[in-house]
């Protein structure tokens, strides 16, 4: 059994213009991939990434426009899909004046008091 | 060696940007004075922490010269970690996440790295005792 990792991203939107995707979550589909067991925890401004209907698009410097903008609320769905739990932190949520409809859906919502426990089912907590 | 453990650091940070640079290869240098295991696994800007053109340069505002700047590279810090490791025993594996050289145009690295992707990263967790991630904030 591979070991378990727990991701906690807490920056948001860190270069994902300029990557196209959020550089963790595509870290962690990757190493999926290549046979990692993951879950990642969604916390701080990066509870905004697996908000639905964001529309990056249309970036252009001169004539050279940028082609596939990023789509952070569906890799966060393929991350799902790929069988990764995806956690985000209530309060964080609640202090944007986000609510849980607003998000993709399959993501868990824990509350800061339930951290620990979260941490105790990973062997490693990486933090971003 | 019975506690000859292995490490595995991520770095996410460009060189020159701010101090988790130099605490990473501080704590890097420390395992390998130890000769432990060090792997590493060099991601998105850190790809330019053993970048081979880095060029060392004078300091006119402190009156330096080249020769008195005497300005370390951190490719140059990287070759003597690299170094300390033949002394200890200590095995290095610095892995240079492919995507993040190409995308840079970084794929001049000093000697005694490689190239690598994010299985790499898998196969380092799995063969360590421990993971610290340095990211950029």
């Amino acid at each position: 059994m591979p070991k378990k990792i727990l991701q906690v991203v807490e920056s948001a939107f860190r270069a994902t213009l300029e990557e196209q995707d959020d550089t963790v979550v595509w870290l962690t589909l990757a190493m999926r991939g290549a046979g990692g067991e993951f879950g990642v925890l969604l916390r701080g401004n990066a509870v905004n990434t697996a908000v639905r209907g964001q529309d990056p698009s249309g970036l252009a410097f001169g004539d050279r426009a940028l082609r596939h903008h990023t789509d952070l609320a569906e890799d966060i769905t393929r991350l799902i899909g790929k069988g990764v739990r995806v956690s985000v932190v209530a309060e964080d949520l609640a202090e944007r004046g986000l609510r849980t409809e607003d998000l993709v859906a399959g993501l868990e919502t824990i509350p800061r008091a339930a951290l620990p426990d979260l941490f105790e089912k990973f062997d490693q907590v990486w933090h971003w | 060696m019975a506690d000859k453990r292995t490490l595995t650091f991520v770095l996410m940070d460009p060189p020159f940007e701010n101090a988790r640079t130099t605490t990473a290869l501080r704590l890097i240098d420390l395992a390998v004075k130890r000769g432990w295991n060090v792997n590493v696994f060099a991601y998105e800007g850190a790809v330019y922490v053993a970048f081979a053109k880095q060029t060392p340069h004078e300091n006119k505002v402190h009156g330096h010269d080249l020769a008195a700047e005497d300005h370390p590279n951190t490719k140059e810090w990287v070759a003597a970690i690299l170094a300390q490791a033949e002394r200890t025993g200590a095995k290095v594996d610095w892995v240079q996440c492919g995507l993040c050289v190409d995308e840079r145009g970084a794929g001049e690295c000093i000697p005694g790295l490689r190239r690598g992707s994010p299985a790499d990263l898998v196969a380092f967790t799995e063969a360590s005792d421990n993971v610290l991630v340095i990211a950029t904030k």
